[in-house]
């Protein structure tokens, strides 16, 4: 990897790169609770709900990740926050990709790992905002 | 930790894919083999790519002749052979389900690549062989304005009819080719949703009673447990009266019912639940027995119990009988029909099924016509090979077989709803 030059500018967050990111947590949590609804109603229109909102938060997490990455590529390097935000994006998309296909099971074969997964995605997305806010207010005091 | 997460996926994936080579567990017959439940990430689909048929042609056994007798039908399922050798065919394609999932959507397009675009006819088509030569030289449409008829049943000179969300009579004279008026609605059959819609018929051989095969609105209860009253059972309609009451209960997805000669005793085909691997569960023919359960959503084969299902129900489970006879996993058995000596000493007891072949296996089962041989009037011995063919080894499909029906005079009819054909098969003489 490229050492990172004395004097470059410290990387910044598009403000629709941090838009993407915040879209997923949403997302993610809905689904998380959609599951635990499923897991004490046994009514699976939950988790055709929560299936769904996976899905949504599948295509914002693409597009997140996409950017994330193309972002290491421009700026050449993989340290700091940028690198924390497109490592975190990329947890986030393999295991809510891993989340959609155990959504894709029929009726109480969801059980446990859906909510497991949903779980681990709502809480990764979360550290995904975290980490693209503090990028934004960086960019501010910088 | 970032080449941690490929791994994990491609491991998930690997196990799902599940464990296709070696040996498959023997499934046929009473005590079929049955393997522990996988439920991977992604379910296997292999999906038949149809093709024309060109210049194949279905293979029979040696003695035997196939011909395809009419073809260009609006999906062509079920038949049924009049008193004076007139066949009719039931020709439609039904279900009105939504799709509620990404995935609802997804496997849709995908399972539409593996049959027939043609327009759904709604109608019943005749064919006549007036002069016994084999050609089936008239053709009229018989009925239409139907919905997605399928089970077909001759009582005297009543003819019933089961749609996809009614049973109707026409008034049947002998030679008619075309009914003298529109159906009169005997009653009405569970229709909301119809994710399984093919409604499958018998009469009593007393004429008294038909039974109706009527398949759950699911796989396995995915669409809530609402979705399944009066589903995955076989009704028992009093000719008479329209009146119906369940029979038997616990069948997923009863397809074809036909009457033993002599017992009168009513048996079925049933098509188990997917997504638990390859070689589970096997589909079975069993004899029908009044007030019985036969396990499904909550367990198979007997007492095997689907996790799936929630919440569970131990006393169901316990009460749920065995069916008679396996036919192996995903053949998607659809058609039933009891042989006579007719067809030849080597077919002479028993019953074919017709197998619509799987989606659900990497390795293809069905897509065949096979006699389950009977002695002392039950299932015995392996499944004997009758019409094979209908898929090449790189799985081009050119075929795929539904409702089969005896002519007493000795031919058997398969109705093919890939290619639109009704194919005939007669020994040769």
């Amino acid at each position: 990897m490229v050492v990172v030059q004395a004097g470059r500018p410290a990387p910044v967050l598009h403000p629709l790169q941090a838009a993407l990111v915040a879209g997923i947590a949403p997302l993610f949590i809905g689904a998380l609770l959609c599951d635990l609804a499923y897991g004490s109603t046994a009514e699976p229109q939950w988790s055709n709900f929560a299936a769904w909102l996976l899905a949504g938060g599948m295509v914002y997490a693409g597009f997140a990740l996409l950017w994330a990455l193309i972002d290491l590529v421009r700026l050449r390097t993989t340290r700091g926050r940028a690198g924390l935000l497109a490592l975190a994006l990329l947890a986030l998309f393999v295991f809510g990709l891993v989340d959609c296909f155990v959504h894709a099971r029929d009726a109480w074969a969801i059980m446990p790992d859906g909510p497991i997964l949903s779980a681990v995605v709502a809480v990764l997305s979360l550290i995904a905002l975290a980490l693209s806010l503090s990028l934004l207010r960086r960019e501010r005091v910088a | 930790m970032k080449r941690l997460f490929p791994a994990l996926l491609l491991c998930s994936l690997a196990a799902a894919c599940g464990s296709s080579n070696g040996a498959d567990p023997v499934q046929f017959g009473h005590d079929p083999q049955l393997p522990d439940q996988q439920t991977g990430l992604v379910p296997t689909m292999k999906i038949a790519s149809p093709a024309p048929w060109g210049d194949h042609r279905p293979v029979v056994p040696q003695g035997y002749t196939i011909t395809a007798i009419a073809t260009g039908f609006g999906i062509a399922r079920q038949t049924l052979v009049l008193p004076n050798g007139d066949i009719l065919v039931a020709e439609g394609r039904g279900g009105h389900e939504a799709a509620l999932r990404p995935k609802d959507f997804i496997a849709g397009i995908i399972k539409a690549k593996g049959t027939s675009h043609a327009k759904s006819g709604n109608r019943l088509t005749l064919l006549r062989d007036a002069d016994g030569d084999g050609t089936y030289e008239l053709r009229t449409v018989f009925a239409s304005g139907l919905d997605a008829p399928y089970g077909l049943a001759l009582v005297g000179n009543t003819l019933y009819v089961a749609n996809q969300g009614s049973l109707v009579r026409f008034d049947y004279r002998p030679g008619q080719t075309v009914a003298s008026g529109p159906p009169v609605t005997l009653t009405d059959l569970p229709s909301r949703i119809n994710h399984h819609w093919t409604k499958s018929l018998a009469a009593s051989a007393d004429g008294r009673y038909l039974y109706v095969g009527i398949g759950s609105n699911s796989n396995i209860t995915e669409r809530g447990m609402d979705a399944e009253i009066d589903r995955a059972m076989v009704w028992q309609v009093d000719t008479a009266t329209g009146a119906h009451r369940p029979f038997a209960t616990g069948l997923r997805n009863p397809t074809a019912l036909a009457i033993q000669p002599g017992s009168g005793q009513l048996w079925t085909v049933v098509n188990e639940r997917d997504e638990l691997g390859p070689d589970l569960v096997p589909d079975y023919l069993t004899s029908v027995r009044e007030g019985a359960f036969y396990g499904w959503p909550y367990s198979y084969w007997g007492q095997h119990v689907d996790r799936r299902v929630h919440p569970q129900d131990p006393a169901k489970v316990a009460s749920a009988t065995r069916p008679d006879y396996g036919l192996g996993s995903h053949v998607a058995a659809l058609g039933l029909a009891f042989s006579s000596p007719a067809m030849g000493p080597r077919f002479a007891e028993g019953v074919f099924v017709g197998e619509h072949g799987s989606w659900n296996r990497s390795r293809p089962s069905g897509y065949k016509v096979v006699f389950i041989p009977f002695r002392n009037g039950r299932p015995t011995g392996a499944p004997v090979d009758v019409v094979t063919g209908f898929q090449g080894a790189s799985g081009d499909t050119w075929g795929r077989p539904v409702g089969v029906t005896v002519d007493p005079k000795g031919s058997l009819l398969v109705a093919d709803d890939l290619s639109n054909t009704i194919w005939r098969v007669t020994p040769a003489r």
